[in-house]
């Protein structure tokens, strides 16, 4: 006789799953208002979705509960409520970027907001489980939701970037699927902790087929971080997208796919497995010269920061590769301060669309360089805003970026990888170069021609209020520096890595 | 008096600030403004400043990221103190001589940036502050040159920036490096520079960390085979910017190189002793040579700043205190002579828009007073005993003469080539007939270009004449500098050496 299933609420821990119960309430109660209601402007969908952030976030920075809950499937640990701050912060940021004052196609859905809640969700869920099928579950969850977004911006290329990103990522989702099953099939768990505990007691048994579980997940990982060679979608994706979405896409995701990572990679790393380290070493140091090198040549902004975001994430791939408590600190350090440096820039972009379309002045794209030539003439604040951001993105000192590429490559060091540490300076100089084109353009070059770019007014004052606060962020960043390590330590140690 | 460096450093900054505020017709007096209390603020650091103690004085402290060891610390000893007082003054001459009316304000506002920037790099006690700084100046640097520079301005800027911008990065491994050592040894992490002073650090070790700060140095210098992106610089920058580029920004590495290298890394230093001299040696002739055959006299001066450097290079590595004190003279007379010579050919630029000593022949004739002080300033360069010049190539070369009498006599031929470039300079250009109708018409100095050039024609009789005011507190700061070296040499032989090399005036 099958014993019924006695469950104590109590033990749940529902409040592991609290905030990300949040977002969805959000999301279904903004699909209800717009069942009621047919014409609401977009400004309440937008402060709804802060509202329910602002909540998500509030449960986060107060849970004070046992790390594991609902089943075990949670895990809300220190790096994970860590990663999920930036996660809904991020989010509660971009979703302002949506107030501009111009009508966009997207913003006239009210499921654009329901689906951006869906896939806050889904990425919080990423980062607060160790069980290979939550973290499939919430992977998918955010990224259909993403798709469908970034399909929803109307041009022809954001349906290609769509499909593309859709069919693309379809394949890493399999592999995916097809690596937890290798792991499932040695280890009889779908839980990381007890992958872990059966990998070390066996002491690695199955070997070979560990490993083919280990590629896949590579690349599926890989994929969502966009390492070379799983880069190639990174382009055409911010391309096609939103100048908003391009910047969004580039922290959000990646950084509960680092979470991921982390606790995945972690097990092997600490194994002192010589395979996965090889892979791991070879992969960053691809991933951050290879597209630092394709940057060096675009003739788009939009495409040079995709190219530069990929190399971004060579580096922190660095400190998944070194997995000691200092290379974690220093890519939470490091993401964190790229995050809002990347975010200001890309915003910036946002506020550079013009009001006839880009061959009206003879440019193939929104975004080309020749399009900012003599910015400080024309617009002296934003080319000094963008131009700090570009020397915070390149790591030029005091400016934010640098402070974490310091500290990462000072734990790159103290791992002993001083060839690796050398590779990573070299590429930050590598760097500097195409940041510097744009400057080039803004500063020392004029239009040739003489058609005066006019641009329109999608600077509403909460748009300023978030570039400022980037750029801010970007200047003082010396003395944030000290706060975010002291918690983002506390976290990490709290987490046992 | 406990913050005057704080105040120093900061005080352009927050003027630069406010400027953005004042009306452009104003702006150029009120940069002068700044900048002469910018110079007053740094004699006062002088007069006070007790001469015969050669530690750091006026020192702050308070941390900035305490869990990693980066503080915010500064101070000012002997050697950091003149260059200093080099920086604010340049800095108030250089904006004094300004002709350019393009942009002008954000001109001023950058050099203001600058002056913060350079000021940084030669009070910061802690290697992250210093890095800071030393990275920052590249940026109005960069803005200076690729804003208001010649038609290869693009080009020369991002050559610079880029150039000095990788060697410094390898010159953060290092210094990340050093604290992980520091971290190792002690248990705690610190980036204090007097704190690494009293850090052991194996022999091997130092040969590593002593060509990755020497990259970042040596760029910066810059020292030959890293020389080529200064004539490029130097070509296309406005004159300003060449002003404080050949007069301050170059004194950064050399500052380097004695603040770093040289106590930190004895043994490497005592072992690199000889390459280092004929890198010197290379760029000495090599770019004199060079330097001989340019048609643009801008690029003379440009190439005769490397062969110098090379010198200050030869001194330091003499590893005594007549040695070191002499290319610490000679980093400031350098700074002047060379600044006043840019500011010389930004005068005659003014007039006629080219560099090129082809157009020009029998300026004596129509502009005297001009001709007079390019006459001192060029004899300063050369070296003339009762200048400026003559005191620092002096004692470089003297301190050398104690580790190698056949080396100094090849450095040596740096005051016989440099009087044949720069004479050939100055006869193409000043004697002879006069050669072009329009030259006839060229008006010679006005009320500005004296004001500006005056006070650097005294400092060079003055200095030339009684170098004692500033030979006298580099002495002190020196010789601890030596000491510090001679404590930390781990092996015998370094020891001996840097001994040995101290004992000038002792032999009888």
């Amino acid at each position: 006789m099958i014993t019924p299933i006695q469950i104590d609420v109590a033990g749940l821990n529902l409040a592991t799953i609290a905030p990300m119960a949040v977002a969805i309430i959000g999301a279904l109660l903004i699909l209800c208002i717009d069942l009621f209601s047919k014409h609401t402007d977009k400004h309440l969908y937008v402060v709804l979705t802060t509202l329910f952030l602002v909540i998500d976030l509030g449960a986060l920075i107060t849970y004070n509960a046992p790390t594991r809950g609902f089943f075990d499937v949670m895990l809300l640990d220190g790096i994970s409520i860590l990663a999920q701050i930036i996660i809904v912060v991020a989010s509660a940021l971009f979703i302002f970027l949506s107030l501009s004052k111009q009508r966009f196609h997207e913003y006239r859905y009210p499921e654009y907001f329901a689906l951006f809640l869906f896939m806050t969700a889904g990425f919080q869920f990423m980062a607060a489980s160790d069980n290979l099928i939550l973290i499939f579950v919430g992977l998918e969850t955010a990224s259909m939701s993403l798709y469908t977004m970034i399909a929803m911006h109307n041009s022809t290329k954001s349906t290609e970037a769509a499909i593309k990103y859709f069919t693309m990522g379809a394949l890493a989702a399999g592999f995916f699927a097809f690596g937890s099953m290798m792991l499932y099939y040695v280890t009889g768990s779908i839980e990381l902790s007890v992958i872990s505990q059966h990998l070390s007691s066996t002491n690695f048994a199955n070997y070979p087929i560990v490993l083919v579980g280990v590629v896949f997940m590579l690349g599926a990982l890989g994929f969502k971080l966009s390492l070379v060679p799983f880069h190639v979608w990174a382009p055409d994706v911010y391309e096609g997208s939103s100048a908003a979405m391009a910047g969004y896409i580039a922290i959000v995701p990646k950084i509960a796919t680092l979470i991921v990572a982390i606790r995945f990679f972690d097990i092997f790393i600490s194994a002192n497995d010589a395979w996965v380290h090889g892979v791991l070493y070879v992969m960053a140091v691809i991933t951050m010269t290879l597209p630092n090198l394709i940057a060096l040549v675009q003739t788009d902004v939009k495409r040079m920061l995709a190219y530069s975001s990929i190399s971004h994430a060579g580096f922190v791939l660095v400190a998944i590769m070194l997995g000691t408590t200092q290379a974690l600190e220093g890519l939470f350090l490091y993401w964190i301060l790229f995050a809002f440096v990347n975010l200001g820039a890309f915003a910036m972009l946002w506020v550079h669309r013009t009001k006839e379309s880009p061959s009206y002045y003879g440019f193939k794209s929104d975004y080309e360089f020749g399009k900012f030539a003599g910015l400080i003439h024309s617009s002296p604040l934003s080319a000094v805003l963008l131009g700090i951001l570009m020397f915070g993105l390149a790591g030029v000192p005091p400016f934010s970026v640098f402070w974490g590429k310091m500290y990462l490559v000072s734990s790159t060091i103290n791992a002993g990888e001083i060839v690796m540490a050398l590779i990573m300076v070299l590429n930050s100089a590598i760097a500097a170069f195409y940041y510097m084109k744009l400057i080039v353009y803004m500063f020392f070059k004029v239009r040739e021609d003489d058609k005066v770019l006019e641009y329109t007014e999608m600077s509403g004052t909460i748009l300023k209020v978030i570039i400022a606060i980037a750029v801010t962020f970007a200047v003082t960043a010396v003395f944030w520096v000290e706060p975010i390590l002291e918690y983002v330590t506390m976290s990490v140690t709290s987490s046992g890595f | 008096m406990e913050h005057i460096l704080s105040i120093l450093i900061f005080f352009p900054v927050f003027a630069a600030i406010i400027g953005l505020l004042v009306e452009k017709d104003a702006i150029r007096v009120y940069g002068i403004v700044v900048t002469a209390i910018e110079f007053f603020i740094s004699c006062f650091l002088w007069f006070n400043f007790d001469l015969a103690n050669g530690g750091m004085q006026f020192t702050e402290f308070s941390p900035i990221i305490a869990q990693y060891g980066i503080s915010y610390n500064v101070g000012v000893d002997g050697i950091s103190l003149f260059l200093i007082i080099m920086t604010t003054f340049i800095t108030m001459i250089s904006l004094i001589g300004l002709t350019d009316t393009k942009n002008v304000k954000n001109m001023i506002i950058t050099v203001l940036f600058l002056e913060m920037a350079m000021i940084g790099v030669f009070v910061a006690l802690d290697a992250i502050i210093f890095y800071v700084f030393w990275e920052f100046s590249l940026v109005p640097m960069l803005y200076i040159i690729g804003a208001w520079g010649g038609p290869k301005r693009v080009y020369a800027s991002i050559k610079f920036f880029l150039y000095t911008f990788t060697g410094s990065l390898i010159m953060l491994v290092g210094m990340l490096y050093i604290a992980y050592l520091y971290a190792q040894t002690t248990g705690v992490w610190s980036f204090n520079i007097l704190d690494w002073y009293m850090l052991p650090i194996t022999s091997d070790a130092q040969m590593w960390l002593f060509i990755a700060f020497f990259l970042g140095f040596a760029i910066k210098v810059p020292m030959v085979p890293f020389h080529t992106w200064l004539p490029y610089a130097h070509g296309q920058a406005p004159t300003i910017g060449s002003v404080v580029l050949a007069a301050i920004l170059l004194k950064m590495g050399t500052y380097g190189f004695i603040r770093f290298s040289l106590p930190l890394f004895p043994d490497a230093t005592v072992a690199m002793m000889i390459p280092m001299a004929v890198l010197a040696l290379i760029a000495i002739v090599y770019t004199a040579m060079v330097a001989y055959a340019q048609e643009d006299i801008k690029q003379v001066i440009a190439y005769s700043s490397v062969s110098h450097m090379g010198v200050i290079i030869l001194g330091i590595f003499a590893l005594n205190v007549e040695g070191i004190g002499g290319s610490i003279f000679l980093m400031i007379s350098h700074g002047i002579v060379s600044g006043a010579l840019f500011m010389l050919v930004g005068v005659i630029y003014d007039r006629k828009h080219t560099k090129m000593m082809s157009e020009f022949g029998g300026l004596a004739k129509v502009m005297p007073m001009y001709a007079v002080i390019f006459g001192i300033m060029l004899m300063a360069s050369v070296g003339l005993p009762l200048t400026i010049g003559f005191v620092g190539e002096f004692l470089a070369l003297l301190g050398f003469f104690a580790v190698s009498p056949v080396l100094t006599a090849i450095a040596g031929l740096t005051i016989i080539m440099g009087a044949v470039y720069m004479l050939v300079l100055y006869k193409r250009t000043f004697f002879g007939p006069v050669t072009h109708e329009s030259n006839l018409k060229l008006k010679d100095l006005n009320a500005r270009e004296y004001s500006a050039l005056i006070p650097l024609v005294m400092l060079v009789v003055y200095l030339g004449v009684h170098p004692k005011p500033i030979l006298e507190p580099v002495d002190a700061s020196v010789k601890q500098v030596v000491n510090i070296m001679y404590l930390r040499a781990n092996t015998n032989e370094a020891k001996d050496k840097i001994a040995q090399v101290n004992t000038i005036g002792e032999k009888k």
